[in-house]
């Protein structure tokens, strides 16, 4: 009777160690091709929605897109608040699906103490970029958004990524690294983003997928 | 009964062992430091435990340099996997012969 005891001690033991140290390794390679590709369109429609004619004029004309704003055509800034929306919450939904494909395919925990952890880390730094460009939008540096929420979106990774696979915390540095490319080159903010939310993404998440996924 | 007992693996009788292979099968590679604080347990026990279990071929270890520090992490083999889970389906089997 007390070896029974000592065998469902250990067990418990067991599933406890278990559930106190894992990781969010259920996060699926394939997630990232997918949030990359609506990335990769999201950028496309808002290059060709703000390509249809002038839809902001700025009191003195800069390349970056920070002048004192004149006149703004709200249309093209709603179609891109829209666009931006969609590809944030159809990408959270695909990362949730195929981590859980993943999870019950592989028979690992999808929420352990680690997976929280992995959120909230994740979770602090975006919504404070976020905000940040909302009040870059407020201020009129409109050319500043793109690069800015790139650096939050690293920094957001970084933070969470040690609580997943190290690519995390890698694609995190060279999210940052873009950004501030971004802020350096002129205008050439949308391209910086469809690069790093699109083909970065793209990139690591197939990296992720030969690595871990299969 | 006699036939589940010998599934039961002479290389996880040891608790801290047991307990090596649970967070390794739920992990990717885990450092060294980690394991430590998880299981509560000294450097140079840690350390035996760990060489027993990969000279087995149950657990991988990989040595490397993160800036200037030397970083050591383990992570679980396909056949480290397997044996864990028939040692954990032996003692299920064990608890449920004896109720």
């Amino acid at each position: 009777m007390e070896e029974n005891q000592a065998t469902l001690d250990t067990l418990k033991d067991i599933k406890s160690l278990m559930e106190r140290s894992s990781r969010f390794i259920s996060l699926s390679g394939l997630s990232g091709v997918f949030s990359g590709t609506l990335a990769l369109i999201g950028a496309y429609l808002a290059h060709w929605k703000t390509n249809q004619g002038p839809w902001i004029q700025r009191a003195q004309d800069t390349d970056f897109g920070t002048g004192e704003i004149v006149s703004i055509d709200w249309s093209v800034v709603w179609f891109l608040s829209i666009d931006a929306l969609l590809v944030f919450i159809l990408s959270m939904f695909v990362g949730y699906y195929f981590s859980r494909q993943k999870a019950l395919r592989k028979g690992q925990p999808l929420w352990g103490t680690y997976s929280k952890q992995f959120l909230i880390n994740l979770s602090l730094p975006l919504v404070t970029g976020g905000i940040f460009c909302m009040i870059l939008f407020y201020h009129g540096l409109i050319g500043l958004i793109a690069p800015a929420s790139l650096v939050f979106y690293g920094l957001a990774l970084l933070n969470g990524g040690k609580f997943s696979f190290e690519e995390i915390s890698y694609l995190g540095m060279s999210e940052i690294a873009l950004g501030l490319a971004g802020l350096v080159f002129k205008g050439q903010g949308l391209l910086f983003w469809a690069i790093g939310f699109g083909v970065l993404h793209i990139v690591y998440g197939i990296l992720m997928y030969i690595r871990h996924d299969r | 009964m006699k036939s589940i007992i010998h599934q039961l693996d002479k290389a996880f009788e040891n608790r801290i062992r047991l307990g090596l292979m649970s967070i390794l099968s739920v992990n990717d590679w885990v450092e060294f430091n980690e394991l430590k604080t998880l299981l509560e347990v000294t450097d140079g026990n840690l350390a035996s435990h760990i060489s027993a279990l990969d000279k087995k071929g149950f657990i991988e270890t990989r040595k490397r340099f993160v800036g200037k520090k030397p970083n050591t992490t383990f992570r679980i083999t396909d056949d480290g996997r397997e044996a864990f889970s028939n040692h954990i389906n032996a003692l299920e089997m064990l608890l449920k012969g004896a109720i």
